[in-house]
């Protein structure tokens, strides 16, 4: 068995109103080095399988078909062992 | 025989009772709701996806109803040529099944926008827009919080060269401008259609504005356009 724990974060290149809202209030907090804020999803699950390559290709197909929209995000992923 | 359409219910559809009401009593056809997890259209000449927050909009809005049994059926309907309309929650759906390029985002203000606005009829040699006056435009809602069209250049570009964009944010006389723009999206975009030309998604809520007891019926010329092309 195997943990996954995957990132999900927008393009660089996508407008990212959710962060810049954010920042705002990093501003009133007082945080005035605070700066390119983006916010991005994390997601963990568990993938029911020994064999770490079939685990792979199933979180890469879950992250391009579901998890991410690969129009505007990219994602990233660990596995570790679990037991 | 009377045109039929069915009408999808998602968990967390609400403008599929409206959609109903619109194509049933005010422009006099056979309607069908269809469930999202059955996979009959139960012969329905047109598919409404309505608007909504199906599943919560978790995740991203449409991407979990995209994957419902109901929507295989769909996207092969939609592949044979079969005509589909997504309604704001439903144009989101379309885009997150490929029916339709590009992605929406958080509306540019961060804010829900509810209101009216005015609709330039881009391309009106569509069977969306057939029996569309040639000179108005049309005052139809809007009633979202990510309805700010994003695509690539190249989208972009092929979405004009080969006249997909139906509709446009603009001003009553038509005039293109940011200031008309209630959510940000590139090039104004309201609606757009496939290349084939049977799929469309907007975002305004044409069916909000069919009856006339509530004052205006430019929605009606939408589904007009359609029942015309069908018969």
């Amino acid at each position: 068995m195997f943990k996954a724990k995957v990132i999900i974060k927008r393009r660089p290149s996508i407008l990212d109103p959710q962060g810049k809202a954010v920042e705002k209030g990093a501003f009133h907090l007082g945080l005035t080095n605070v700066k390119d804020t983006r916010i991005g999803k994390f997601i963990e699950f568990t993938v029911d399988t020994d064999d770490r390559q079939s685990a792979e290709k199933e979180v890469n197909e879950y992250c391009i078909k579901l998890l991410s929209n690969p129009i505007m995000e990219d994602y990233e992923f660990t596995l570790e062992s679990a037991k | 025989m009377k045109s039929k359409f069915g009408v999808v219910v998602f968990p967390g559809s609400n403008c599929d009772h409206d959609a109903y009401y619109a194509l049933k009593k005010i422009m006099n056809t056979d309607v069908a709701f269809l469930w999202h997890k059955d996979r009959d259209l139960q012969d329905s000449n047109v598919i409404i996806l309505p608007g909504g927050f199906s599943y919560g909009d978790y995740l991203r809005c449409g991407a979990i109803a995209r994957f419902s049994p109901i929507m295989n059926s769909v996207i092969e309907f939609a592949n044979k040529g079969g005509i589909v309309i997504g309604i704001c929650n439903g144009f989101q759906v379309l885009l997150e099944a490929g029916l339709l390029p590009g992605v929406m985002i958080k509306n540019k203000s961060l804010q829900f926008v509810c209101k009216d606005i005015y609709l330039t009829v881009k391309n009106k040699n569509t069977i969306f827009t057939g029996s569309i006056n040639n000179e108005m435009t049309l005052k139809i809602p809007v009633a979202h919080g990510e309805g700010n069209y994003f695509a690539d250049d190249d989208t972009l570009k092929s979405l004009q060269d080969n006249n997909q964009i139906v509709f446009q944010y603009s001003s009553k006389e038509g005039k293109l401008d940011d200031e008309f723009n209630p959510n940000g999206s590139t090039l104004n975009i309201a609606g757009i259609m496939n290349k084939t030309g049977n799929v469309l998604g907007m975002m305004p809520h044409p069916e909000r504005v069919c009856d006339p007891v509530l004052g205006r019926t430019d929605g009606k010329m939408i589904f007009s356009s359609v029942l015309n092309s069908l018969n």
